[in-house]
């Protein structure tokens, strides 16, 4: 059977839920038989490749190039999977949706420690208006939620997904936070 | 008391009449979602969470704040009660500030218990995100109007079992705060006695104890039914385990 295209991608995250998906651990071995990973904050990828067959996205979409690569991730995938809480409900990045984009850089830019970046220079992406969860910004095929999700739901969803079948956990499996 | 017969999913059933539908349902382990209900305090029919179809009314009607009656035909889990339940929760979660990892009841949420039981896996609705405060100013407890979805099992703990009356609700629809006394800070109210009940009814992280932080939070209503059992049967104390 030819390998399953398998890609990772870390959007306006902490970076917890790809702490948690390598928590599978030996289960990494039984994994690397089924799938080639074909990009991933953890392999050597420039760009998102063509013809993925299974997405898992964690993260927020908080800036432009959030935006960005989330829509080539649609573009090339088959099924994308929101990956934690982040992904699913904006979470904890989106606590910030209740203040202003300008306030936000001025607490923690401007009247924060160090010296602050003088801006317009397109080195930082730029923030959108409001953290929106993956859905809102681009079609999902199924929810994994969990902040972190623990390595028992990571595997759960990942083995129905690999067999093709629809994702759908226990009650426990799908809790928030 | 009589006896009357009802059809509860296609199955005949006995109650007394009198009973609500929900009390029913639950003797039978017929399980419907609940959020404002708490055994032991008034119903408020308010977050239509146990709502169910009942042949012959078009409208659905919540299962808590409905008195059993001779002939009447119910069903709990058609599939429009299904998504229907599913929208309430996705309104209640997207009207104001749920992050369920830093908060202080996560693991411990009704809320949150009931969104997964439901498979309420993700929020249709756009979030509104409000501005809401928080009140520290008690010297033991603190109200978070970012959790609350105004249950009101608050306000009825606090009148009808504590009998101090501290909590209302001020305004309409989503402008809707629980409010202490004449619209005060919490700290400041001279009718609130401390005693916590309003804190262990609610089901969310809106009401906590000082101190606690993110999951910290689990409550217990047992006191409830000892109140009650002293107040209306005279039980004051219980075999050991009971
Ligand atoms: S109150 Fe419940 S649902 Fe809301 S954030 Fe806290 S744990 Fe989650
Ligand atoms: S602590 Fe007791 S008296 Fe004070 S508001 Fe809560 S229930 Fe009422
Ligand atoms: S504070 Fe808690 S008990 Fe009171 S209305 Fe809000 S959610 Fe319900
Ligand atoms: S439990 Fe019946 S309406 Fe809330």
């Amino acid at each position: 059977m030819p390998k399953v295209r398998f890609a990772t991608a870390w959007l306006g995250g902490c970076s917890g839920c790809h702490m948690s998906f390598l928590d599978l651990d030996e289960k990494l071995i039984d994994l690397a038989d089924k799938i080639e990973l074909v990009y991933s904050p953890i392999a050597d990828a420039k760009e998102f490749p063509e013809n993925v067959d299974v997405t898992l996205v964690e993260g927020a979409v908080a800036n432009i190039d959030n935006l960005k690569l989330a829509k080539e991730i649609r573009a090339r995938s088959r099924l994308v999977v929101s990956f934690g809480d982040c992904a699913v409900t904006g979470n904890v990045p989106s606590l910030r949706n209740k203040l202003g984009v300008d306030d936000v850089l001025t607490a923690v830019y401007h009247e924060g420690p160090g010296r602050h970046p003088t801006g317009g220079d397109e080195i930082m992406p730029r923030l959108l208006p409001k953290v929106l969860p993956l859905h809102q910004v681009i079609h999902v095929d199924a929810f994994l939620p969990g902040c972190p999700p623990d390595p028992d739901r990571i595997w759960a969803a990942v083995s129905a997904l690999l067999a093709g079948e629809p994702l759908v956990l226990e009650p426990e499996m799908r809790t928030f936070g | 008391m009589s006896v009357v017969t009802l059809t509860i999913n296609d199955e005949l059933v006995s109650a007394q009449e009198g009973q609500t539908l929900l009390s029913v349902l639950q003797e039978r382990g017929i399980e419907v979602p609940t959020l404002c209900h708490l055994d032991g305090l008034s119903e408020r029919g308010g977050c239509r969470l146990c709502m169910v179809e009942m042949e012959g009314t078009g409208r659905l009607q919540a299962a808590c704040v409905t008195q059993v009656q001779e002939g009447m035909v119910v069903h709990t889990h058609s599939e429009r009660l299904v998504k229907y339940r599913r929208m309430i929760l996705e309104l209640l979660f997207s009207e104001r500030n749920h992050v369920c990892a830093v908060c202080v009841m996560n693991g411990h949420c009704e809320l949150q218990w009931e969104a997964a039981q439901i498979g309420m896996d993700h929020v249709r609705y756009e979030y509104l995100n409000p501005d809401l405060p928080m009140d520290a100013s008690h010297e033991r407890f603190v109200i978070d109007h970012n959790r609350c979805i105004l249950c009101t099992r608050c306000v009825r703990v606090c009148d009808e079992i504590e009998g101090a009356h501290v909590w209302d609700v001020m305004g309409r629809g989503v402008n809707s705060r629980v409010i202490a006394d004449l619209n005060q800070p919490w700290g400041t109210s001279q009718s609130c006695t401390s005693c916590g009940k309003c804190v262990q009814v609610c089901p969310t992280g809106a009401l906590f104890s000082k101190g606690a932080t993110v999951a910290e939070m689990e409550k217990q209503h047992n006191f409830l039914r000892w109140i009650l059992d002293g107040r209306e049967k005279k039980i004051w104390s219980y075999e050991n385990g009971k």
